[in-house]
């Protein structure tokens, strides 16, 4: 085991699939000789060279058409957008072009390659730069959606991205860039579509994803210190595709359900996990699901207001205690 | 007969590397085109084909002429007025009709529909729907040809239309700084969907007067000649394939209906109208080819086989049996499936 940043494990994630392929090829806004903005690529372009890590203009429609165009010819691209509030000015390559077209050619073409992004608050970067927009990746049929917590999962996620044969939105919560943990040492692969218990627990499951994940844990090491509560923790990890078996197990054991979303409110990503969970395992719940999301609002910057209003440790708690009370 | 010493004459200056069966070919191509539109609009008529479709009757020799100089493996990136485009390549006639009648045997099974006619095996990589989402994409291939060394080019079709939008700036910014083997054709028919091209650009030539942002020579054909367009097409391939990097043509042509089903074309002068229509490429170059000592009969054979061709694949089309309802449900991912949930 080796201790990696969050933002080290991008790095060797990339250098793992890039060592194995020669068709895995990288490009993006200011990846190569400045090694990216949150220096999550450094050594990339000094290892594999110019023709294999490119810096691209501020082009994003061009650098996810350039990525589209090279997977259905033969490559494994792996695109950055800088911030994932830049999916935007793309959005049409995204979701109309990538996600459809291999269904719309009764699957003459696909598309493996991976888009990455820097997703999400707690940086105070104000609305624009901390969005948290998984949910509209998740919307769109044909893209697979996944958001690591941990550098371990970052390097094994993002190497199962690289060599899934499908489009993979590849969600990098900017804010656990400088975040340790042990990542496994030679090469790590983790499969997409499998959540993982992060901890066990029996009254009540708490669903999250990215840094919801830390801040559910520290949620629930209040609820068993301070409330007597036996809080489950589970990692959803990849939205498409999603695992319910381990949501089930874990729901259909506690009765009682709760999502940590960063996204917010409206069609987040626990509102789907809820309309499953009530549709199909209505009779093994004892309360209500509940959703803990950032309000229906943009992200305001300053860092008081930003933390007044992404989910908390403590609301996270506040909504546990008035449901299992 | 001096007449006819002249357009020898011009035909011999506009297209001195052209050889016979060159040019029998661009004809043939050229007239399976326009038999094929006619024959989708005559399908509308019939309502057999539903939804919407964009005719390219006018405009066959942009398409003959490049599908006539692409080698095999070349790609073509087009957009929704793309049923010449594809069917240069290679497709056949009852596939294309197939699919825009929504039955079993369409290209592709009645899953994309006339705008997104595509056929990997041809390196027809897909018609794009959305105006210059494909240019992107195009040069994306252009760059996968590069990266891997193997000659090809890509070539990306599009309307003037395209010119306004976004995606046409970037993809030709990045494929010059990137020297990528793509060539960019921009149809000019004079009208974006029902406006004039010129009311809505800041330019006189849409595509060929922004070349010169890019670094890229300004270059503007006669998109009605199949001649003028081969070569043309030859150059900018042979360019890319010697690794000079990309191509922007501005091909003038017309379309002689509207601009998709719905659109009888009432806002177009008549006499611009008769003037184009005067120029249909077809005829023009047909009189070439008897200037050109092709024997009439030589000609004929070539339009009877093609309308046998067309009406088989109208029959056959019209046979084959609405695709089975379970393919809706296949084919979004990789393995075939569409499961996005255990």
């Amino acid at each position: 085991m080796a201790q990696l940043t969050y933002r080290e494990a991008v790095r060797d994630g990339i250098a793992q699939e890039m060592r194995r392929d020669e068709d895995v090829v990288f490009l993006g806004e200011d990846v190569a000789a400045a090694g990216g903005v949150f220096k999550t690529t450094v050594g990339l372009l000094e290892e594999f060279g110019p023709d294999r890590v490119r810096d691209t203009p501020i082009s994003e429609q061009a650098i996810i058409g350039a990525a589209m165009g090279a997977s259905m010819t033969g490559l494994r691209p792996i695109a950055e957008i800088m911030f994932s509030d830049f999916f935007a000015v793309c959005w049409d390559l995204v979701a109309n072009q990538i996600a459809k077209t291999r269904y719309m050619t009764d699957g003459q073409c696909s598309f493996p390659l991976v888009l990455r992004s820097a997703n999400g608050g707690g940086s105070r970067f104000g609305a624009q730069h901390s969005q948290s927009v998984e949910n509209w990746a998740m919307a769109i049929p044909g893209l697979k959606v996944v958001a690591p917590s941990t550098p371990a999962d970052v390097k094994g996620l993002l190497a199962a991205s690289v060599r899934d044969p499908d489009p993979v939105m590849f969600f990098e919560q900017k804010s656990l860039y400088a975040v340790k943990g042990d990542v496994p040492d030679g090469e790590h692969v983790e499969p997409l579509g499998v959540a993982r218990v992060v901890r066990d627990g029996d009254d009540v499951t708490i669903a999250a994803l990215a840094a919801m994940v830390p801040r559910a844990l520290k949620a629930a090491d209040t609820l068993a210190d301070e409330h007597g509560i036996s809080a489950e923790v589970i990692d959803i990890r990849s939205l498409v595709p999603l695992d319910t078996q381990t949501l089930f197990d874990s729901v259909s054991r506690t009765g009682r359900l709760v999502t940590v979303e960063e996204n917010p409110r409206l069609c987040g990503w626990g509102a789907e996990l809820s309309s499953i969970v009530a549709e199909e395992l209505f009779w093994d719940l004892e309360g209500p699901i509940m959703r803990v999301t950032t309000p229906h609002i943009p992200l305001p910057s300053a860092d008081a207001l930003e933390d007044a209003v992404l989910p908390s440790a403590e609301r996270i708690v506040d909504n546990v205690i008035r449901l299992v009370d | 007969m001096g007449n006819t010493a002249a357009a020898k004459k011009t035909a011999i200056v506009q297209a001195p590397g052209i050889d016979q069966a060159t040019r029998l070919k661009l004809y043939r191509v050229m007239y399976e085109c326009r038999v094929l539109e006619q024959r989708a609009y005559d399908l509308f008529m019939q309502n057999l084909v539903k939804g919407t479709s964009h005719l390219a009757l006018g405009q066959e020799a942009v398409a003959a002429g490049f599908g006539t100089a692409m080698r095999s493996d070349d790609y073509t990136f087009c957009t929704y007025r793309g049923h010449n485009h594809t069917y240069v390549r290679g497709v056949t006639m009852t596939s294309i009709l197939g699919e825009l009648m929504g039955r079993e045997c369409g290209l592709l099974r009645g899953k994309g529909g006339s705008m997104h006619l595509t056929s990997v095996e041809h390196g027809a990589m897909g018609s794009y729907a959305i105006i210059g989402a494909h240019l992107p994409v195009a040069a994306g291939a252009a760059w996968s040809a590069q990266y891997k060394g193997t000659g090809q080019v890509s070539v990306c079709f599009f309307g003037d239309g395209t010119t306004n939008i976004g995606a046409f700036h970037e993809a030709l910014n990045f494929a010059v700084i990137w020297n990528l083997p793509v060539v960019f054709v921009c149809e000019n028919n004079l009208y974006m969907e029902y406006t004039p091209i010129d009311e809505v650009t800041a330019v006189k030539n849409p595509a060929a007067d922004r070349a010169g942002a890019y670094g890229l020579a300004s270059i503007v054909i006669d998109g009605n000649d199949a001649d003028v367009v081969y070569e043309a097409a030859c150059a900018a391939l042979d360019k890319a394939r010697r690794g000079d990097g990309p191509s922007l043509i501005e091909a003038h042509t017309y379309r002689h209906g509207g601009h998709s089903r719905a659109d009888p074309g009432k806002y177009r002068p008549d006499e611009e109208l008769q003037a184009w229509l005067a120029r249909d490429p077809i005829p023009m170059y047909r009189k070439r080819l008897i200037d050109l000592d092709v024997s009439e009969a030589e000609i004929e054979a070539i339009e009877s086989e093609t309308d046998a061709v067309i009406d088989q694949a109208t029959e056959e089309a019209r046979n084959s049996p609405p695709p089975p309802v379970d393919i809706a449900h296949i084919d979004v991912w990789a393995d075939g499936s569409a499961t996005w949930r255990n």
